[in-house]
């Protein structure tokens, strides 16, 4: 069978169980948009909110990049896991007792100030969009890929299906679609790494092929897998696999910024109002990270096999003798070889090809030959460009297997990039209806009209995801991780902190600390991000750490304007009392 | 119940519990897989660099040993100061 047969039957079949889902769990209440009546099971919220965490860009992504800069890597590995600690120590249990819908619900109430509910909002509503944006763009790329349609068609389908059922089921939907999304997920990220595993470590076991044997060149030269990439590596110019980075600071800060950004972004937070209790909350954290942790650790397993494959295939061999899939993916764009010294081999090193993406010339390619660019040459001897997202892509045809595996891939990536952007889409639609027009605007709204308006909002906000997803501003993308992050690390995680683990903490406070931290944080990141070229970093911090001191401002503002202002009312400090016990929180839900 | 229920005792107990975990968490990351990372390094764990292996992987697997603990733990003291709540799943 072709490879486009098999792309729609698995594509065809899991939008069908989507969808079906959907439908069956279609949303009538408000309490089941939002939260689901707070009546899923906390495994299932478990898989659910792994894949809501999991998006399209770390699934195709960050193999490629962990195989590209080794120990570096690290920071997002252990940023992104090491998050869920803090997220369940420090916050949710207390913030799912509290049982309102909403992160800016808490704020506005803690702090009991519509002004600090509105700054929550609009970070809130900031770090989905610029989350969602790259979703679209995501699901756009793949369905192009799979169908060989025009990247606008890819989005406007994702877009289409997201809006269906994220829009109909609410929360509820969203829920049970984003367990059959894991799945999908979990199988087409393993399966391949499986078999790979098997033919170079041997091992079944992919998650232990970090600590395991390189047995490709028989049993008996079997070497450390470790060493051997880091023989490779030097050989080929590379620093070690294993290497410690320049910047020890930096990369602290880094790893900071992503651990606290997690435990702050409300698209995670949500997911644990969810379910029924504060005791399910905890059994369902262990188990979100559980399931995260699965692919996590399979990550840096892939990265390394991959780039030992990669190079034991394709240096210094010859092209007309380069496997298929090489051609395959030059032929998508994502590989590219320049012949540099003209013999016909593969020479793949440290440094660039040439400079920026590959850029392939008019003429034709000769029969048998690669594809011309017309990119300006780089100095170095390095002759094979490779796009790091093939490492994931690419992956089941470097182990030769069948085409449904190709398939079954494409298809957890549509998975990995859905289920974010729905969860997304449900917070940007919340904030909007609940936060903004209920809440701060009109509190007379009724359930029906503020569906409605959530359902208007989704709408607004997956239009103008998928427009940026369509004319994505150059480059913008990939900045505005930064920004998520950083918001979120200066904004939400020390505002709710605060608000749980103090009572002193009044409104001026917050909203005084809030300000100040995004300020700092913003302005840092804009300066470098956007005005600059320069990486004159201060103190080496690069822009996607400095959410780290972000937090310390937002927490010494918050602490000394406090200081200096009237404590909270006595209301307030019997609802933090209140929140601090686990008891009761299924009444909460009820009233 | 050997303890009589109060909700100040049940919230320091809870802080010592979270400042616990907290400190194998940074320990854990930051400790081992970024500040004692190249200390680490000499010793090998199956031919990985131990620095190395728990920045990518060790790192990550005491972080679900920790919430497994947390929730164990946390459970415990709910019912010993009595705010436990049956859960029918």
């Amino acid at each position: 069978m072709e490879q486009t047969t098999w792309n729609f039957i698995f594509i065809g079949i899991t939008f069908g169980v989507y969808i079906g889902i959907a439908i069956w769990s279609r949303a009538g209440s408000t309490k089941e948009y939002y939260t689901a009546s707070g009546g899923v099971s906390p495994l299932a919220n478990g898989m659910a909110t792994a894949a809501d965490w999991m998006s399209a860009a770390t699934f195709i992504s960050m193999a490629g990049g962990i195989a590209a800069a080794g120990y570096g890597a690290s920071k997002f590995l252990m940023g992104w896991t090491g998050g869920f600690v803090l997220l369940t120590t420090l916050m949710v249990p207390y913030l799912r007792k509290f049982g309102k819908a909403t992160v800016p619900d808490f704020i506005g109430d803690r702090f009991y100030s519509n002004g600090a509910r509105l700054v929550a909002v609009i970070c809130a509503i900031f770090i989905c969009m610029t989350y969602i944006m790259g979703q679209m763009r995501g699901v756009g790329i793949v369905f192009s890929r799979l169908f060989d349609i025009e990247i606008w068609m890819g989005v406007l389908i994702g877009g289409g299906i997201v809006f269906f059922y994220a829009g109909l089921g609410g929360m509820k939907g969203i829920t049970y679609t984003q367990v059959a999304q894991y799945c999908v997920m979990v199988f087409s990220y393993t399966i391949p790494v499986i078999f790979i595993s098997i033919i170079i470590t041997g091992n079944v076991i992919p998650q232990l092929g970090l600590i395991g044997n390189y047995i490709k060149d028989g049993a008996e030269k079997s070497v450390p897998l470790i060493e051997k990439i880091n023989q490779i590596s030097t050989d080929l110019g590379f620093q070690e696999y294993t290497a410690s980075t320049s910047n020890t600071l930096d990369m602290f800060c880094i790893t900071a910024a992503l651990m606290i950004g997690t435990a702050g972004l409300p698209h995670v937070i949500v997911r644990f109002f969810t379910v029924k209790n504060v005791k399910a909350v905890r059994k369902s954290a262990y188990w979100t990270l559980g399931f995260i942790a699965i692919i996590y650790l399979t990550a840096p397993a892939l990265g390394i096999f991959a780039r030992t494959n990669f190079v034991e295939e394709i240096n210094q061999k010859k092209y007309a003798e380069a496997p298929q899939w090489f051609k395959n993916w030059e032929s998508q764009g994502m590989i590219a070889w320049v012949d540099k010294n003209k013999d016909g081999i593969m020479q793949y090193k440290a440094g660039n090809v040439f400079t920026g993406k590959p850029v392939y010339a008019d003429e034709k390619r000769v029969e048998g030959g690669p594809r011309p660019v017309s990119n300006e040459l780089a100095d170095s001897s390095n002759e094979v460009y490779y796009d790091r997202d093939i490492i994931v892509l690419a992956n089941p045809e470097m182990a030769g297997l069948p085409k449904w595996v190709i398939a079954l891939v494409m298809a957890g990536c549509v998975a990995a990039a859905l289920s974010t952007a729905a969860g997304l889409l449900l917070v940007l639609s919340t904030s909007v209806s609940h936060d903004l027009m209920k809440k701060i605007i009109n509190p007379n709204i009724s359930d029906q009209q503020e569906i409605r308006y959530a359902r208007m909002a989704s709408f607004g906000a997956l239009a103008l995801a998928a427009y940026f997803g369509i004319n994505p501003p150059s480059s913008f993308v990939a900045k505005t991780v930064a920004f998520a992050f950083g918001l979120a690390a200066s904004s939400f995680f020390p505002t709710l902190i605060m608000g749980i683990f103090s009572k002193k903490i009044n409104k001026q406070g917050a909203i005084a600390g809030m300000i100040c931290g995004i300020g700092f944080t913003l302005s840092y990141i804009v300066h470098f991000q956007f005005l600059t070229e320069s990486k004159d970093y201060w103190l080496g911090i690069s822009p996607e750490g400095i959410g780290f001191l972000g937090m310390f401002i937002n927490f010494i503002v918050a602490f000394v304007v406090s200081s200096m202002t009237p404590p909270p009312p006595q209301r307030v400090q019997e609802l933090v009392e209140n929140i601090r016990i686990p008891k009761g929180a299924g009444k909460a839900m009820d009233h | 119940m050997t303890e009589i229920p109060s909700s100040s005792s049940y919230w320091s107990n809870s802080l010592q519990i979270v400042g616990k975990l907290l400190s194998i968490w940074f320990l854990v990351s930051f400790g081992c897989g970024i500040l004692f990372k190249d200390f680490l390094d000499q010793y090998t764990l199956g031919g990985a660099p131990f620095g190395f292996w728990m920045a990518q992987q060790g790192s990550i697997i005491c972080f679900v040993a920790l919430l497994v603990t947390y929730a164990r733990w946390m459970n415990k003291l709910d019912e010993k100061h009595g705010f436990d709540e049956t859960e029918e799943d």
